[in-house]
């Protein structure tokens, strides 16, 4: 039998132990392939480190589990960053059944190091409304999310005394895998109250986010596990994205193999079609 | 009047909502920001709007026995399980070591990213059997994504290391993010705008009645 005929009949179960085999080896025994930070993930990381030590900085994480594997890297780099030049971070959650999960990813990275809850950062949780709720948030946060995801009164914290709305903060941190997210805080937030916005978000919206990038209305942008892994390079940190880059890195080959030799079968196929 | 009152509120509503965007006056302000807040109420009544309506149906469908009932039981008995816990736990529910913790970090978690991990299989399941290069557009296609498949992984880089920088894959990827890709997404960016900004006049000016329900 020849080759393209093969492939033909090839049992896909064979290619899902093959995908399955070249994600997991290479966790188990990684590849370390170097990286090479793109200008949107530097661009990024700068606005970032530009911020001056003390700056009150609000963080959006609109996502939930799903996304895990491309924005929890991400997410756990920034409040890093964010921690070590001594920023105050609010936290806050349009995304349904994202709540808790970026409230263990807060509390943990915050633990870490040794920020003082509703002091050093706070996670406002979550509210339902979308985009209303980013365009009331511009009027008055307290009165947007009067009690923070513990059922804490926000008025008696002390990172809360000086956050009125978005002219309390010197950076939105937006990470987010879909609506509501990092396109509506640009189209209702940044167009309406100027505040300078970052960006964290899955592979597969990354590309819509490149005409805001442009017009500077994005500051930097990470784009999925990719930009993740990029940033984590540029914080001299070997995180949970960079590990996964190898496993991404032979998947992406074999899903361009598997285009390759599904179109040959199907040249070869046709050839032999009588016409 | 049962459709004309609707229409006037409408009306009225959205027209005091854009001038709140040019008028910064308190006159304006504090009732547009009441609004705004009337408007995230109305969401949270929808989302339990949409629990019950998510019961009714799937309870119909049960009790008539239709095809695939026990996955749509499964369903129920998630819903009303999810919601009586968090119910009894009352405002303390998202607290560390609660039962509703539980079904979330124990359930919901695991099953979301496990579906979404299924997602690697079907793609390169869907790559092999469905991704046929028939036309020029298609072929364009293909090379598209494959210089931005490669270029967005380190191995791409390692592959053509030995070339001049603008030659590199990881920079030929950025430039078809950067040019072509975003002179797309922003010419659908425009239209998407504008096609709503019709779409709200229409709505404003009793043209677009649809929202409303019945015949059009």
């Amino acid at each position: 039998m020849k080759p393209a005929a093969a492939f033909a009949r090839l049992d896909r179960r064979w290619i899902y132990l093959v995908t399955g085999l070249l994600v997991l080896l290479p966790l188990l025994w990684p590849l370390n392939l170097p990286l090479r930070p793109s200008p949107p993930v530097q661009a990024y990381h700068d606005a970032i480190a530009a911020l001056p030590p003390g700056s009150t900085v609000l963080v959006s994480c609109d996502f939930d589990p799903a996304s895990r594997p491309e924005l929890e890297p991400m997410t756990r780099t920034t409040l890093r960053q964010l921690f070590r030049q001594h920023c105050k971070v609010v936290v806050v959650v349009l995304f349904q059944g994202g709540a808790r999960f970026a409230d263990g990813i807060v509390q943990d990275v915050a633990r870490q190091n040794h920020q003082v809850d509703g002091v050093d950062y706070v996670d406002l949780g979550y509210k339902a409304g979308d985009e209303a709720v980013m365009v009331l948030m511009g009027q008055s946060i307290p009165s947007t999310f009067p009690r923070d995801h513990n059922g804490r009164d926000v008025r008696d914290l002390p990172i809360m005394r000086g956050v009125r709305n978005y002219s309390s903060f010197a950076l939105l941190v937006s990470i987010s895998a879909g609506y509501p997210g990092t396109k509506e805080y640009v189209q209702q937030v940044q167009g309406r109250f100027h505040i300078p916005i970052v960006a964290g978000v899955v592979a597969v919206g990354a590309p819509t986010l490149y005409p805001y990038l442009q017009t500077g209305q994005l500051r930097g942008l990470l784009g999925g596990m990719a930009g993740a892994a990029e940033y984590e390079d540029l914080r001299y940190e070997r995180g949970m994205a960079s590990r996964g880059m190898d496993a991404q890195s032979l998947a992406h080959v074999f899903i361009a193999l598997c285009i390759v030799l599904g179109n040959l079968a199907q040249w070869e196929r046709k050839r032999k079609e009588p016409s | 009047m049962k459709r004309e009152i609707p229409l006037f509120v409408t009306a009225v509503i959205g027209l005091f909502m854009i001038l709140s965007f040019f008028v910064p006056h308190q006159a304006v302000s504090v009732p547009a920001d009441f609004l705004q807040q009337s408007a995230i109420i109305i969401v949270a009544f929808g989302i339990v709007l949409g629990g019950a309506n998510l019961l009714r149906v799937n309870l119909e469908a049960v009790v008539r026995r239709r095809p695939e009932w026990p996955y749509r039981l499964v369903l129920i008995a998630g819903l009303v399980v999810t919601v009586a816990v968090g119910l009894i736990e009352g405002r303390d529910f998202q607290g560390s070591g609660t039962r509703s913790t539980w079904i979330y970090d124990q359930v919901y978690s695991s099953m979301s990213s496990a579906m979404f991990a299924l997602l690697a299989f079907f793609i390169a399941s869907a790559a092999f059997r469905a991704f046929r290069i028939r036309t020029r557009e298609a072929a364009l296609l293909a090379a598209a994504a494959f210089i931005v498949m490669m270029g967005r992984v380190p191995l791409g880089g390692v592959l053509t290391d030995g070339l001049p920088r603008e030659f590199r894959i990881e920079a030929v990827a950025q430039w078809i993010l950067d040019v072509p890709q975003s002179a797309a997404n922003r010419a659908i960016l425009i239209g998407a705008a504008l096609g709503v900004m019709a779409t709200g006049l229409r709505v404003i000016l009793g043209i677009e009645r649809s929202y409303l329900g019945g015949e059009d």
